[in-house]
């Protein structure tokens, strides 16, 4: 299954905002997707509640994992994403 | 419930008001004997219907408060509706409805299984939990056929009172008639107090024993001191209402600061970084009195370049769009360390070679400074006004001045800050065009104390008689020279001290930009004369408490009352 490890950079971790627009995202994809905390249990990526409770903070790695045709280029989205910083956008 | 019953909590903001009590409807109950579902695909569907319901309306209310420009709340929103659409969620309580658990029960346990995590996850996590049960308490209601607990409609200007606030229910709240909020939970972070604080309502959260109101219960909140008075005094509710005009005129008032009499002073705003000046600009402030270059230098192993810093001081210079920027060059040393300016091994480094002494080591610093600010007046076409901290002697402020119009600097001054530049505050003048008093080290080298040690902090106070000589004498050498004497330091920003300030004839002050509206209040409720006998009563009291409760005794009693100030 493949797999891809990030360090988290939006300033205030994966919480909020950032996990928000991440879950969206992971749920926008329409294949399964799992994170994980530093070799913790995986836990379903689309679920905003699951995200947030792992509370991840600023800089750490977490490991994205999917399954499915489009893995690799959904991993590589969802990356990126978080490897920005997420609250730094202009609020709406 | 005796009249008069004071309950106290945490205030948010500064704003009060009187008004009957309308209690917000509670949560729906879970009972306890709710059998399991007969049909469980059918208690699923009806659970799955209040979840879309509940995200349905939590989306509505978002685009509603985005179309209001209320763009937090909106964030808020849309993140609870996205915590009700949460597949982790659903999939555990249909689990549970699958294996013989009522709906409304179900619900509730899973629901409570992410807030007890959140909970004791702590802080930002924990703050979320009132989101969370705000929409359990929604889908309960739904799935039990039970009113959607909330605010009731409300017609008439009112205090609204509940254990706590969802933004869903800040969201529904009649702006119009919600006079006041008060939460028995919640804390100063909470959704309730950042959306009240961002809406100018007066809201007081952690109440503790405001369970006990009761609908038409008349109550005064005040936000400023956290209280929520039962049965209100006259008094307090005129003391209340005077308060709320005051702020309506705090709010309003953005021409430039002056006595009663219309004696002019200048508001300066205290920044550090290009991002201050950003959020200090649109500010009613007249620019900058201080610019602390020393957050360019920290964090480094060598100095910024010409290049580097031209373009902070640029970008500074252009965000004020020509409003005068005070720069002061860097003050590095003592209680602000650089790896590449400080001496090592000082005994006594507040004592030794810091400030613009640097130059005696390495005049190549404040060369470089000198250069980019020239190259930041190029490039934005805005002159600065620049100033060297820790001059002790006319000799070195004329030093100082040659090196800067050397490089090419219009304007030159220097901070007053150790008590030989005071006394000799006239002959310093004659080499530059202004100067500013930096209260904070003038008060530590008067009274000879240490700016770090807690248990002196009694002789470490810019009320001390001695420090309040000294600023006099700064004042009437600027006033015989026709020069601007202005005051950088935090005192600036107490109103009373900015009355005695202006008494003893200093022209401008500058603080931290949220400290300008009390003070232009403060200024605009006196006269230049009622100034000058306020600073006289300081001047002339024995130590530093009697020289604050003179002046304050001689401050106008609508000041006093409508700034709380004690």
């Amino acid at each position: 299954m493949p797999e891809r490890t990030v360090a988290v950079a939006s300033a205030v971790g994966l919480h909020a905002r950032p996990a928000s627009l991440f879950t969206q995202a992971v749920g926008a994809a329409g294949i399964p997707v799992t994170i994980a905390k530093d070799g913790g249990t995986p836990v379903d990526a689309a679920s905003m509640l699951r995200v947030m409770a792992l509370g991840v903070k600023h800089g750490e790695q977490v490991t994205l994992a999917a399954e499915g045709d489009d893995a690799d280029r959904v991993l590589d989205e969802l990356v990126e994403l978080l490897a920005t910083d997420l609250d730094a956008e202009p609020e709406g | 419930m005796a009249p008069g019953r004071e309950f106290t909590g945490i205030g948010v903001g500064r704003g009060g008001a009187v008004g009957p009590v309308v209690l917000a409807h509670a949560a729906p109950r879970v009972p306890p004997g709710e059998p399991g579902p007969a049909d469980p695909e059918a208690a699923k569907a009806k659970v799955a219907e209040g979840f879309a319901d509940v995200a349905a309306s939590l989306g509505a209310k978002a685009d509603a408060a985005a179309e209001a420009g209320i763009g937090t709340l909106a964030d808020v929103l849309r993140a609870t509706a996205q915590m009700a659409q949460d597949p982790a969620l659903r999939e555990e309580i249909d689990a549970l409805i699958d294996a013989g658990t009522g709906p409304a029960h179900a619900v509730e346990q899973v629901v409570d299984t992410f807030a007890q995590m959140f909970l004791s996850a702590g802080g930002y996590l924990a703050e979320r939990v009132t989101d969370l049960r705000s929409v359990r308490d929604r889908v309960v209601a739904r799935v039990l056929g039970v009113a959607e607990p909330g605010v009731p409609t409300l017609t008439e200007p009112s205090v609204v009172v509940a254990e706590d606030f969802s933004p869903a229910d800040t969201a529904t709240l009649d702006l119009e008639n919600t006079a006041a909020i008060v939460t028995r939970l919640g804390g100063p972070t909470s959704h309730t107090a950042i959306i009240a604080a961002q809406l100018g309502i007066p809201c007081v959260v952690r109440a503790e024993g405001v369970g006990s109101l009761r609908d038409g219960d008349v109550v005064a909140v005040d936000a400023a001191h956290g209280t929520v008075t039962k049965d209100p005094s006259p008094e307090l509710r005129e003391a209340i209402a005077r308060r709320v005009e005051v702020i309506a005129e705090l709010a309003s008032d953005d021409a430039p600061a002056a006595t009663a009499d219309g004696v002019p002073v200048q508001l300066l705003a205290n920044i550090g970084t290009a991002d201050d000046a950003a959020r200090a600009a649109p500010a009613a402030v007249e620019g900058v009195g201080l610019f602390r270059t020393e957050v360019l230098f920290l964090d480094r192993s060598t100095a910024p370049t010409v290049e580097e810093q031209a373009d902070v001081y640029a970008r500074v210079l252009e965000t004020f769009g020509g409003r005068k920027v005070v720069i002061r060059t860097l003050d590095a040393g003592a209680d602000k360390p650089l790896a590449f300016a400080t001496q090592p091994d000082e005994d006594n480094p507040a004592l030794g070679v810091r400030g613009y002494r640097l130059v005696r080591i390495d005049a190549s610093l404040l060369d470089t400074q000198l250069a980019a600010l020239a190259e930041a007046h190029r490039r934005s076409g805005v002159a600065p006004w620049v100033m060297a901290p820790m001059i002790a002697t006319p000799a070195e402020a004329r030093d100082f001045a040659e090196r800067a119009r050397g490089h090419g600097v219009q304007t030159v001054g220097v901070m007053v800050e150790i008590p030989a530049a005071a006394l000799r505050a006239r002959e310093i003048l004659d080499e530059v065009d202004f100067v500013s008093l930096g209260t904070n080290d003038l008060t530590q080298y008067t009274m000879a104390t240490d700016r770090l040690r807690g248990e002196l902090s009694d002789l470490l106070d810019i009320w001390q008689p001695a420090v309040l000589d000294l600023v006099a004498a700064t004042a009437m050498a600027g006033l015989e020279a026709g020069k601007p004497v202005g005051v950088c330091g935090e005192s600036a920003g107490d109103p009373v001290m900015a009355l005695v300030l202006l008494g003893l004839g200093v022209t401008s002050l500058s603080m931290s930009v949220s400290a300008t509206p009390l003070v232009r209040f403060a200024l605009r409720h006196h006269t230049a004369d009622q100034c000058r006998l306020i600073a006289q009563a300081a001047r002339s009291s024995s130590d530093a408490a009697q020289a604050r409760a003179a002046a304050l005794a001689l401050v106008s009693r609508d000041v006093r009352e409508a700034l709380g100030l004690s």
